[in-house]
């Protein structure tokens, strides 16, 4: 993500305060921020969430409709899953195609929707190999006060758990919608993103902006609701040591059962 | 779905669970550049080109503190069974990202202000765990370049594949199998510079499966060090 331009004192300050056990907005290092989910948002969509976490905030579509599938996963529905951070989330966001930072931001919250298989693909098939329903989660960052990846996989998760999908027939080998009736997305398993960062020695939950811009590494974990990891992504400009690892991924498991419960409420 | 593995242990490629395929390493394969290396990773057929520290542009790129590290990782069109076609996907420029920060932790940027080290890689043939073997390439290609660096970056990828983690997955286990985990490291510093995964691993799973990249990072690292001894200590000597 770009930056804040963090000024020395506020990074020394951070670094003091680690050392205490403490972060400069009062949290515990494996606190995350309050987080808030409002669903059905976009009446038009087939499912939507808007997140709040922290002073970040996200809002998601979930559109469905018929189309191809791939040409070697015709037994699967489609699923594509993008994010992006609008010009009016950031002053440093400008309108243009997307930075690497963006692209990667879509790739790590697709990956572990994906990874974790939270959508049964395989009952979104109308006719194999030619004929399926497609999912397309869409995020769009509102406002963007740091872990923007967490949030759009929070708004992702709870927009898909918020979706009704319309039933489609098929007629003359092409799908018709059948008006007025529609069904819960065939969901499996619940997937969490929890990411964290590294400052020194410390490794914290869900960075804010002011950490983001002075952490030294960042790593994004997906569990899902069996107590597995099904997706990593490391990234920043330094690296973690395995016992560093181990431990992000007790973290990953253990803040990811909370979040877990929030979206049990949704279903 | 053709078989991944037979009971005693065998991969579709022949090769043992802690197996890594063939690799060589050519230090020094082009003439322009400032640093190079040809890598053969399995059928992975990998150059790498680094140059650098130069001027950087455009010129507002520039950091008057530190230099900078840029990355380019491509697939050329005839690299896949399926012609690829040429301008950079999303994938191509997440990896990009990805082996940038895996190999800065090595580089001393801080001694070079307002430069850039450029990193350029092409795939000439891809066949799984590319972006591994990238890595091993351009971290080699960096040292041959004379930049300074703290240590090599190594990388390997482990996974699961018929319920059993495995060393180094290859293109078939990587489109069937149950998971993909590449990782980097610097060897002699012992930190992890690149790590992703997809699949469904436990927390058990989670720790044999880096502990047994790690592994493999360890095996390239020789490699790696060969490959630059053989070009600079062609006579023997140390």
């Amino acid at each position: 993500m770009e930056s804040a331009i963090l000024d020395q004192l506020k990074l020394d300050k951070i670094l003091d305060l680690l050392k205490q056990g403490k972060r400069l907005d009062g949290r515990a290092l494996d606190e995350q921020r309050p987080l808030t989910i409002e669903t059905g948002v976009i009446p038009k969509a087939n499912g939507s969430a808007r997140v709040k976490f922290g002073d970040t905030e996200v809002i998601t579509g979930v559109k469905v409709q018929p189309d191809k599938p791939f040409p070697d996963l015709g037994d699967k529905g489609i699923l594509i899953c993008t994010a992006e951070i609008l010009p009016l989330a950031d002053p440093y966001v400008e309108p243009g195609p997307p930075t690497e930072d963006v692209i990667e931001l879509a790739r790590v919250v697709d990956r572990g929707i994906r990874e974790t298989e939270m959508i049964d693909l395989h009952q979104l098939v109308l006719i194999e190999d030619k004929s399926v329903v497609g999912i397309f989660i869409d995020s769009s960052v509102i406002d963007s006060a740091g872990n923007l990846f967490d949030a759009c996989s929070y708004a992702s998760v709870a927009a898909v758990l918020s979706s009704t999908i319309p039933k489609y027939e098929i007629k003359d080998e092409a799908p018709v919608l059948v008006e007025g009736v529609t069904s819960k997305p065939p969901v499996k398993t619940l997937p969490v993103s929890v990411t964290m960062a590294r400052i020194g020695d410390y490794i914290i939950v869900d960075p804010s902006k002011e950490e983001e811009a002075c952490m030294d590494a960042r790593i994004t974990i997906t569990t899902n609701s069996a107590g597995n990891i099904c997706a990593l992504q490391k990234g920043g400009d330094d690296g973690f040591s395995v016992e560093q690892l181990v431990k992000c991924s007790e973290l990953a498991l253990s803040v990811g059962t909370k979040i877990r419960k929030k979206f049990e409420q949704l279903m | 779905m053709t078989q991944l593995m037979t009971e005693d242990g065998i991969r579709c490629d022949g090769r043992r669970v802690d197996q890594l395929r063939n690799i060589s390493i050519k230090v020094g394969v082009l003439k322009n550049a400032d640093g190079s290396a040809y890598i053969e990773f399995g059928k992975n057929k990998i150059l790498a080109g680094v140059f650098g520290p130069r001027d950087v542009h455009p010129k507002h790129m520039a950091n008057q503190d530190t230099g900078i590290l840029r990355c380019r990782y491509h697939m050329s069109p005839f690299s896949v069974t399926e012609r690829k076609n040429p301008a950079p996907s999303r994938r191509e420029i997440e990896i990009s990202k990805v082996l940038k920060e895996a190999l800065q932790p090595a580089l001393i940027l801080k001694d070079f202000p307002r430069t850039v080290i450029d990193v350029f890689v092409e795939v000439l043939q891809a066949d799984g765990g590319s972006r591994c073997a990238a890595l091993d390439a351009a971290a080699v290609a960096l040292a041959d370049a004379g930049i300074p660096m703290r240590d090599l970056v190594s990388a390997c990828a482990a996974g699961k594949v018929a319920d059993r983690i495995v060393l180094d997955v290859n293109n078939e286990e990587d489109q069937e199998g149950q998971a993909d985990m590449p990782v980097a490291i610097m060897p002699n510093i012992g930190k992890v510079t690149l790590m992703q995964l997809d699949g469904i691993l436990t927390p058990d799973e989670y720790k044999t499966c880096l502990q047994t990249a790690i592994g493999g990072c360890r095996t390239v690292y020789e490699v790696q060090r060969r490959a630059l001894v053989e070009k600079y200590f062609e006579s023997g000597e140390q």
